[in-house]
């Protein structure tokens, strides 16, 4: 390397601190960019219908908490969430607990390689809920399936087990076969062996998964606008249907849209290494 | 052989069986259903006893149909510049900030929440945003002296809009993987590309980019799946309008099946889905199945 004159140091180092604080400054505005969608949903959710409909935008104003109060009280929303709760929390238990014996089945057992598992997974995910949204609703009506919540939280665990499983496979497979061998000799069957020793070691592959499961039964729309009825509708399906049935009433519908984002922004804050955890597994280690 | 002496028998056939069942009933079942259906004349509505058997007549019509042929290019277009723009952004964004800095954390988090989103919120944020009376874009583009537009409205405008809203959405998810990818990477090879003196873009090129292929080739397949699956924020942004400008080929299997009641030609739009999803899948698979097997 060549010496450098005093000059072209300190030329060098103010490139360096410039091109440092310039990538701060895209950084910061790139962060803030994307996130005035999301200021817009939740500060509209507190206008009046007056601040919203205003050609220009304001920013800064007295919070009103009216269409809280018309979403909550007038809309019979409070039962879509409960309904909502319940299809997103039993169908992510089931999920989990039959996801969990299929991937402890699958890597001590070795029915087969994890390339086929891998390659199953993904072949299931490929199918469109579009694909699945005209035969369902025809096989569940003749089931007696349609319009119950049990119908929507079956689809939901058949529609979350494979990335379940796929997620589980890689941790099971790090538990080393020891403990397990030495629950045998202390005359343990392998139900208890799963849910003393394996259950509780792979706590967080549990928590990455039930994430992303209970995010599919939350948000999902289409299945649940085609197998809900007015009594059974989930929350997304009533937004829609408050979207299309009275104009657009913006100040009701973005509280509503902020409600349903509410779990998303706590587990964004609350577990985001798990989320990431979860969104690279199986693409970056392989 | 401990695993012989902790599964005997047929237990390891319990502990899947359920999910098999499950997956079986809730997928398979209803494919090969759906299947089944595409070669009946049937009606929403009526009964099952009332269909009729008309063999390929359907695939015929559908052979025929210029509505099922423009959902097939706007799913295609959608995919495609959606998925180009994310890749070109995320792979730019993960370089950008490899290095790490202060505050990457706080940055990471805002990105994800994007992706946390239902998709029907997102869409019915976007729709406020380009809402021609009352949205922020028009009136950004108006503070710049341009005449505001009925984004959602306007032949030529929608498709942009929704693309855009996806961008928004996605974007992250490729970057997240190859911010992973890159942090994985070996530091051998880029080091000895150092030390001979190459330049930073000639390490980029020549040493990340190759290394980091297969990340990015399972990020292109799992992006583009997602694509073809993607209705809501159609749905909510511009129900396949103006015209059929946005109907993407599940919106049309939608549309077919719920709004003209014919759930025979639905059917058969919907195996044209998922036979296309599967083999634009398996064709990258093939594609990028030397830079899969490489490691």
């Amino acid at each position: 390397m060549e010496k450098k004159s005093p000059e072209g140091f300190w030329a060098s180092l103010l490139r360096k601190e410039t091109w440092k604080a310039g990538k701060y400054i895209l950084v910061f505005s790139l962060a803030f960019v994307y996130l005035i969608p999301i200021i817009v949903l939740i500060q509209t959710s507190f206008k009046t219908q007056v601040q919203i409909f205003t050609t220009t935008p304001t920013w800064f104003f007295m919070p009103t908490l009216e269409n809280y109060r018309t979403v909550l009280l007038e809309q019979g929303f409070t039962r879509f969430m409960m309904n909502s709760l319940a299809v997103g929390l039993v169908s992510t238990f089931f999920t989990l607990l039959i996801g969990g014996f299929a991937a402890y089945a699958l890597v001590r057992f070795k029915f087969m390689g994890r390339g086929t598992v891998s390659f199953g997974t993904l072949l299931l995910r490929m199918i469109p809920p579009a694909v699945l949204v005209v035969p369902i609703y025809v096989l569940w009506s003749h089931f007696g399936l349609a319009d119950t919540r049990l119908g929507l939280i079956i689809v939901y665990i058949g529609l979350n087990l494979p990335f379940t499983i796929w997620v589980l496979i890689s941790f099971i497979s790090e538990i080393p076969i020891e403990l397990e061998e030495a629950a045998v000799v202390d005359g343990c069957g392998p139900l208890k062996i799963f849910y003393r020793i394996i259950l509780p070691l792979i706590k967080p592959g549990l928590a990455a998964a039930s994430i992303f499961t209970f995010r599919i039964a939350w948000n999902e729309f289409i299945i649940a606008l085609v197998l809900t009825n007015r009594i059974t509708r989930t929350l997304p399906v009533a937004t829609t249907i408050y979207l299309t049935d009275i104009g657009v009433q913006w100040g009701n519908i973005t509280a509503m849209g902020t409600l349903i984002a509410l779990p998303a922004f706590i587990f964004t804050f609350l577990a985001a290494k798990q989320l990431i955890a979860g969104l690279t597994a199986g693409a970056v280690k392989g | 052989m401990a695993q012989q002496r902790l599964f005997k028998g047929i237990t390891p056939y319990l502990f899947i069986a359920p999910a098999v069942f499950v997956m079986a009933f809730t997928c398979l079942y209803p494919v090969i259903k759906g299947f089944e259906m595409s070669f009946y004349d049937w009606s929403l509505g009526t009964p099952i006893e009332s269909r009729k058997y008309i063999g390929w007549e359907n695939f015929a019509w559908a052979w025929k149909d210029p509505a099922l042929f423009n959902s097939i290019r706007v799913t295609l277009v959608f995919t495609g510049c959606s998925v180009t723009v994310q890749l070109i952004l995320g792979l730019a964004l993960a370089f950008l900030l490899e290095k790490g800095m202060k505050g990457i954390a706080v940055f990471r988090t805002v990105f994800i929440m994007p992706i946390m989103l239902a998709p029907v919120v997102v869409g019915l944020i976007w729709r406020y945003l380009f809402d021609a009376n009352y949205g922020l874009i028009n009136y950004f583009v108006q503070l710049f002296g341009f005449p505001p537009k009925i984004w959602l409205g306007t032949p030529g405008l929608a498709l942009p809009a929704i693309i855009v809203t996806d961008i928004w959405q996605w974007t992250p998810f490729m970057f997240i993987l190859f911010l992973a990818g890159l942090q994985s990477l070996p530091k051998d090879p880029v080091e000895a590309a150092e030390v001979d003196g190459a330049t930073t873009w000639q390490v980029i090129w020549r040493v990340k980019l190759p290394l980091l292929a297969p990340i990015i080739w399972v990020a292109i397949i799992l992006r583009v799946i997602d694509a073809f699956r993607s209705l809501e924020t159609m749905f909510i942004m511009t129900f396949g309008g103006p015209g059929r400008e946005t109907e993407v080929l599940s919106m049309n299997i939608y549309k077919t099946a719920f709004l003209s009641q014919r759930l025979g030609q639905a059917s058969v739009n919907a195996v044209f889905l998922l036979v296309f999803v599967i083999l634009l899948s398996l064709a990258f698979l093939l594609i990028a199945r030397p830079a899969l097997t490489k490691k």
